[in-house]
């Protein structure tokens, strides 16, 4: 039978975390994601999995928790909000030049700085460009939904032990905040066989010795590093992830993910029930990002709009992906504020304006 | 059917479980359902709001500028909200503290006397269930029966022995809730 | 008698605080943050050091002190105030410069700064806010939050063997020769408040000997983190709290007071 349940996003990443057979979550209080260890306390993960829950002294604590965690193969993950995330870049840099899987959930509140603790988009860039120093790419993804914010928890550790890559969940705070509906997925075992290729369990006689580092002092070897961790950011292109809606006869297109791309949904109602046609396309994955699938569309569309909760960041991969093929528009709110689906629809009304 | 709902008023009186209860409710029906609440240190002792969907289609934004129903129980909230409804939209409110009383013309008005009667039961905490009473007579979205099993489900289970007064107070909600006499 | 006869500057028994700007406080009513805001501004205007003060806000319920005290501040991040304070001091040894953190900023997150200014002997005064738990963020469990106590991240009560016990950040720095005078008060009540005030002059007084850090804790309440009445936050304050936390001066003149 299914289980349902009534939740707010930043509970269901904690039972979808439990349930996914994690084996530790280390983390940090803040604003707005604060939930998702309160709720794993509660739960009593140790006794139901025997999933290790831990309150850091910091998120640089957590996510180097996390790291040394990382490297011995187990599941662990850790979830913050923007200035949070901001203090682990050093760390999610070692953790993605050391090649380890994790997830980090990230539940974006507007900045800079201490900012506000209302949702925002504007931490895009820092989570597809790097963030952190050094050429690294995160497997990036965007849910738009309670029932996503507990999906892409499993989803995330699979792509994350797939490519041995860090994953992240990029989230805002109306994702977190809000309750849905979720159908809770089965329990799942904790892996209990561990790819001895590269875990530090112990050297046993029957295998070489493994380090984990992201240090490599001979430029020669830090060179081939460097070539490898690109093919595999290029392999991870095949699982990039989208959602089209009412996209087929579109003749305008707006490009959205998260909540934002919730918003453009009422957006793309209210616009076709004026008969005018409208789609939406969104990116599950912000990394890898659908750039093919946009690139074919702007063959078919008269122009497209990016609608973000940033000043305007996904809106440059978007006109990288068409390449001066379409007018790329941007609409956006900042600081925590967020627009409305009559917003948009009027941003849409007037920069769509040739066609109707 | 797609219900667009806000519930406001102070923080402690209940807005947000309320909210919960009716979104709850709603699941029970086998409605999609969407809870977005205001958030933050505004809560602490302020204003508190929360944004209730309840549809047969799958729920599209869950921020809205606009709505079907208001449930409003204080001054701010009815200064804030009232202008958001849409023409021919629902308005329950609680006169208790309110000076300055809706004027729209194109929307329905109804009145709960939430604050006095939970008083009068010696009951402060069921307040809301007064008012979500009110609301669910007014507008039947969701069954009496299947707010009970949502309200079940929100409970949990070291409360459920509050499960028959809350009931109790739906009912109560559901008698007591008039037309507001329009103030010339 | 006409209330304007009453009204006279001769009648007046207490007064805003000068220093304390009108901006209404946004802590919630019962909370000791508001005291120790009006205390240091106190002694900062019986000072006459308003022009050479400096404060650093936290992160934290105190986050927007700076709305409060009417003096030039700088917000830090969370957990970095002493960092910032001894950028500002090295640059205007002259200046009186002191930071005002809650327990997770200083004990938690901001530990590594906390000891190094103490242990740098960074001539500053730092006020410390121990109330136990994560106020702002709403009630999770900090670094003090004693053993058994119920927070939203230990809802079954603190458990030392798997959170690790609560600790005393005040004794350990007072460990550092760099810390100068360290001592732990409350603001509770009238006779705690004078002490606490003496204690902020002693501090503030302290910066122009140039002989380190000045550290007063104030073990203080969070009546909605511990989900209490103001009161009783106040007396489970006096009958949990203080055992642990227990009151009076720990160093004074760089000298142990345990003499150890
Ligand atoms: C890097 C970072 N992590 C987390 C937070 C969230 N946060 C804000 S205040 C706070 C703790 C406040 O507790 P405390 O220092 O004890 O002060 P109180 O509010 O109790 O006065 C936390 C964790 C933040 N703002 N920045
Ligand atoms: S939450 Fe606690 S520390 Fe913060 S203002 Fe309220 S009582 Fe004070």
């Amino acid at each position: 039978m299914k289980e349902i349940a009534l939740m707010k996003g930043n509970e269901a990443v904690a039972e979808a975390a439990i349930r996914a057979g994690v084996d530790g979550y280390f983390g940090y209080p803040i604003t707005p994601q604060s939930e998702v260890m309160e709720y794993l306390m509660l739960q009593r993960p140790e006794e139901r999995t025997g999933m290790v829950v831990l309150q850091a002294e910091s998120e640089v604590a957590s996510i180097n928790m996390v790291y040394g965690a990382a490297g011995t193969g187990k599941k662990v993950m850790t979830s913050s909000s923007s200035p949070g995330i901001s203090l682990m870049q050093e760390g999610i840099s070692y953790i993605a030049g050391a090649e380890l899987p994790c997830l980090i959930v990230n539940v974006v509140r507007g900045g800079p700085g201490l900012g506000t603790i209302q949702p925002s988009q504007a931490d895009y860039f820092q989570s597809v460009k790097g963030g952190g120093h050094g050429d690294y790419r995160l497997i990036v993804l965007a849910p738009a939904s309670v029932q996503e914010m507990a999906d892409f928890v499993d989803l995330g550790f699979e792509l994350a032990f797939k490519y041995r890559n860090p994953a992240m969940i990029l989230s805002d705070g109306l994702i977190g905040q809000m309750m849905e509906k979720v159908e809770l997925p089965p329990q799942k075992e904790r892996v209990k066989e561990f790819d001895q290729s590269w875990v530090i369990t112990g050297k046993t006689q029957d295998r070489e010795r493994n380090i984990i580092t992201s240090l490599n002092l001979d430029p020669d070897l830090q060179y081939e590093h460097n070539l490898k961790l690109q093919e595999k950011y290029k392999s991870m292109e095949q699982d990039v992830m989208f959602e089209k809606i009412d996209c087929d006869d579109a003749d305008y297109l707006l490009v959205a993910y998260g909540s934002s791309a919730r918003i453009c949904q009422k957006t793309v109602d209210m616009a076709r029930s004026k008969g005018k046609k409208i789609g939406l396309l969104r990116p599950k994955t912000l990394d890898p990002f659908p750039s093919a699938e946009l690139a074919k569309m702007s063959r078919r569309v008269k122009a497209m709009m990016a609608v973000e909760l940033s000043a305007g960041q996904m809106v440059e991969d978007v006109r990288l992906a068409v390449n001066g093929k379409v007018p790329v528009y941007h609409y956006g709110m900042v600081g925590g504020k967020i627009h409305s689906p009559d917003d948009v629809l009027s941003e849409v009304e007037d920069k769509f304006i040739g066609g109707y | 059917m797609t219900e667009e709902i806000i519930i406001a008023g102070f923080g402690g009186q209940g807005v947000l479980s309320m909210g919960k209860i009716l979104a709850y409710s709603g699941i029970m029906q086998e409605q999609e359902v969407s809870w977005m609440p205001s958030y933050g240190p505004e809560m602490r002792g302020g204003t508190a709001n929360v944004t209730v969907i309840l549809s047969d289609d799958r729920v599209s934004s869950p921020v809205l500028q606009s709505f079907d129903t208001a449930i409003l129980l204080n001054q701010q909230s009815m200064d804030k909200f009232e202008s958001t409804l849409k023409p021919g939209g629902l308005m329950i409110y609680d006169p208790n503290g309110i000076t300055r009383h809706p004027k729209r013309d194109d929307i329905r008005i109804f009145q709960v006397e939430a604050t006095a009667e939970a008083a009068r039961m010696k009951s402060p905490i069921t307040f809301n269930m007064l008012v979500l009473g009110a609301y669910i007579k007014v507008n039947p979205v969701v069954d009496f029966e299947n707010v009970i099993l949502g309200l079940k489900k929100s409970l949990p289970q070291r409360h459920h022995h509050l499960i028959p007064k809350n009931e109790t107070a739906i009912s109560r909600g559901m008698e007591m809730v008039h037309e507001a006499k329009r103030t010339p | 008698m006409d209330i304007k006869q009453i009204i006279k500057e001769e009648n007046q028994v207490y007064r805003r605080t000068p220093l304390m700007t009108e901006a209404t406080l946004s802590y919630c009513p019962g909370c000791g943050h508001g005291t120790i805001h009006r205390l240091i501004m106190e002694v900062v205007e019986e000072m006459g050091i308003q022009s050479d003060t400096i404060g650093i806000a936290p992160v934290g319920c105190a986050v927007i002190a700076y709305d409060f005290m009417d003096i030039d501040m700088s917000q830090a991040a969370h957990g970095r105030a002493p960092a910032l304070a001894t950028g500002i001091k090295r640059l205007w040894p002259e200046k009186y410069v002191f930071t005002y953190q809650g327990d997770g900023d200083l004990a938690a997150i901001g530990t590594a700064e906390t000891i190094h200014a103490c242990n740098r002997g960074e001539n500053i005064a730092i006020f410390f806010v121990n109330n136990g738990i994560y106020g702002m963020t709403g009630g999770q469990m900090a670094p003090t939050t004693l053993e058994g106590m119920k927070s939203s991240t230990s809802p079954y009560g603190r458990n030392s063997e798997t959170m690790g016990p609560p600790y005393k950040i005040t004794e350990m720095v007072a460990q550092l020769p760099g810390t100068y005078y360290v001592a732990r008060h409350a603001v509770h009540k009238p006779g705690p408040v004078r002490k606490a005030k003496k204690a902020i002059r002693q501090a503030f007084e302290n910066q122009k000997l140039n002989k380190g850090v000045s550290l007063v804790e104030f073990v203080s309440n969070c009546n909605s983190g511990w989900k209490m009445t103001p009161n009783d936050s106040n007396i489970w304050m006096e009958e949990n709290m203080f055992k642990f936390y227990p009151m009076g001066d720990i160093k004074v003149e760089g000298k142990l007071v345990n003499g150890d």
